[in-house]
């Protein structure tokens, strides 16, 4: 990075942030700190909504995604706009009909307190871990291929972060994520469209696309009914849409960016909008990778896209090994870019019956350059068994460091720290809330009087959870395995809160003490049947969900009469 | 003693706005679902149609 992109960037996510901050400073309504001033119009709700899902792992990882998978990861979304279409109906006219701030105070409401402290609970537990991730997953691979120290990374992002949402609360980060979303498609189509040029002269878009789909990278659709499958048409669509329905519905950094909408029919088109354009987005990232792809096929590609780490291990005592593997793997390439060349000519001079020999031929050598590359994998585990092998995630930014103009540099740096602020902003912002709503105001009614008293104690849960946040980031020590964990764990957590909610919305007739037991067998089955199936973890979403509801309603039938009518 | 103002009438019921999406060319929300709905089956049909020809 140069002066410029240092510019660029600072002014960029300063600016943002200090406007954030200074156009909210005078927030000390406990309503507005925690729902924003209630002036929100669809565009502002949609775009927050959109921002507080995608985070810096968004642009970081999903390209990377589309490289080494190829866009099938996109089915992974094809639940969500029904999964909106349901909250809209259904979840988002109760909670703005109860003015409740919090989705666990509707549970509260519904059931009883204990069931609203569980599922306050079970949100503060799998948030609170992911608010570590959220800071340190971006912020390890921007340090590693800049150069910057990580805790430093880590603490000036998170503390910037902390500024504006304890400063402003809902407002700032609305405000803010809307200017941020500017930096992030603005960067991303740059990026786009720097990358078509790139790409050898005559190719375009569409032959692009070509070689993409005769590597296998453009497979978006999968049919397939193997339950084993991590991301076909049928998890996309049942596991996506409880995973979509629990995520939008039930957690609170997404239920606190719509509740406070100007109005009923504003949250709903804010809604709607995502409903519409995530897909196509999201589409668009992993196909960006995928044309990352094509382009490293006429580019010399390294071996290992961690180039930082690889650079480490071939100056080790294994160096010998990895230097070897590294030139089989040029020496495979080039042999690639032949085979690929074959091809294309085949394809353009129309020869049917050289075409697929051709074809053959260049997936052949795809193949071999992935099995070495496979192979240095292997030997860094070897060599290294704390190594991080998962290297997908630094494609593209390898991609923007060594490709893209300075200044386009500096932008790109910016839109995957403004896509960090976004994000753990809205879980900032969440964290704060439940904690200062569902805890502290439940422990302490007395104090819920004094309007002032309630910002203040808002604002120092938002700042201590900042705080969690970055204190896990330092010091938990995360491998990659531990961040894809948490990940998983929150997906097993999310079916069973998920099911509370739909029995309080659908079975009018279960209490509170029944679904509060339902929603523990539910999340004890859950995690038996993760450690004893082999199905797609998406799955789980579905399976919680319908356990948490079973058996309520069997619970329910087996209490006495008289409890049910006071349950 | 101040003698107090006589109450007022009720204001007339106003038109619930969230009952109208306000957006050109739907009246209902119904619509409104159905759109979004339509649009989302265009989107896979889409992608199922651009997986095919560059696979």
């Amino acid at each position: 990075m140069n002066t410029l992109d240092w510019i660029v960037l600072l002014v960029t996510m300063l600016g943002i942030a200090s406007y954030g901050a200074w156009r909210t400073r005078h927030t000390n309504h406990l309503d507005t700190y925690l729902k924003g001033d209630q002036t929100a119009r669809w565009g502002t709700i949609g775009i927050s909504v959109m921002a507080t899902q995608a985070s810096a792992i968004t642009f970081l990882s999903i390209p990377g995604q589309g490289f080494e998978s190829g866009i099938g990861f996109v089915q992974n979304y094809f639940g969500l706009p029904l999964a909106l279409i349901i909250i809209s109906v259904v979840f988002l006219p109760i909670y703005r009909r109860l003015g409740v701030y919090t989705a666990y105070e509707f549970l509260g409401k519904r059931f009883d307190a204990k069931t609203r402290l569980l599922g306050a609970g079970l949100f503060l537990l799998q948030r609170g871990l992911a608010a570590g991730v959220t800071i340190y997953a971006p912020a390890i691979i921007l340090a590693t291929v800049l150069g910057w120290r990580l805790d430093l990374t880590i603490i000036s992002t998170g503390l910037l972060v902390i500024v504006y949402t304890v400063t402003g609360g809902s407002l700032a980060v609305s405000l803010t994520q809307k200017w941020q979303m500017g930096v992030i498609f603005g960067g991303m189509v740059t990026a786009f469209i720097i990358l078509l040029f790139r790409l050898p002269e005559g190719l375009g878009f569409t032959g692009a696309a070509h070689v993409a789909g005769a590597l296998g990278k453009l497979d978006a659709v999968d049919f397939s009914l193997d339950p084993g499958k991590r991301y076909t048409l049928w998890t996309g669509l049942f596991g996506g849409l409880f995973l979509s329905l629990s995520y939008f519905g039930t957690d609170q950094s997404q239920v606190q960016r719509y509740i406070g909408g100007a109005s009923l029919r504003e949250s709903r088109l804010g809604l709607m909008f995502n409903a519409l354009i995530k897909i196509p987005m999201q589409f668009f990232i992993l196909l960006l990778g995928a044309l990352v792809f094509v382009f490293y096929q006429f580019q010399p590609a390294p071996i290992f896209y961690n180039q930082v780490d690889w650079a480490r291990y071939t100056q080790g005592p294994d160096g010998a090994t990895f230097r070897a593997l590294e030139a089989e793997h040029a020496a495979l390439h080039i042999a690639k870019q032949q085979k690929l060349a074959a091809w294309l000519d085949a394809r353009d001079n129309h020869d049917p019956a050289a075409e697929p020999a051709a074809r053959a031929a260049l997936v052949a050598a795809n193949a071999a350059t992935d099995a070495v590359r496979r192979e240095a994998k292997t030997a860094l585990t070897a060599a290294d068994p704390r190594a991080k092998t998962k290297d997908s995630d630094y494609v593209f930014i390898g991609f923007i460091m060594a490709q893209l103009p300075h200044g386009v540099i500096g932008l790109l740096i910016a839109v995957m720290i403004a896509a960090a602020l976004g994000s753990k902003a809205g879980e900032l912002n969440a964290l704060g809330t439940t904690t200062t709503i569902d805890l502290w105001r439940q422990l302490r009614p007395l104090s819920a009087h004094d309007e002032g008293r309630n910002v203040r104690v808002a604002k120092w849960f938002t700042a201590i959870w900042g705080l969690v946040a970055i204190a896990f980031a330092l010091f938990a020590g995360f491998s990659e395995n531990l961040i894809e964990a948490i990940n998983i764990i929150g997906s097993l957590f999310y079916g069973v809160v998920l099911g509370l909610f739909l029995v309080a919305f659908f079975l009018k007739r279960v209490g509170g003490t029944a679904v509060f037991w339902a929603a523990l067998i539910a999340q004890t089955l859950v995690i038996v049947l993760y450690n004893t199936l082999a199905i797609s973890y998406l799955w789980y979403n579905l399976i919680g969900c319908a356990a948490c509801m079973l058996f309520g309603v069997l619970l329910q039938l087996t209490r006495p009469q008289a409890t049910q009518a006071t349950a | 003693m101040s003698v107090p103002p006589p109450p007022k009438p009720p204001l007339p019921a106003r038109p619930n706005a969230d009952d109208s999406p306000g957006v050109p060319g739907f009246r209902t929300w119904r619509g409104v679902y159905l759109f979004v709905f339509a649009a989302f089956v265009v989107v896979v049909l889409a992608l199922t149609w651009f997986s095919r020809a560059f696979a």
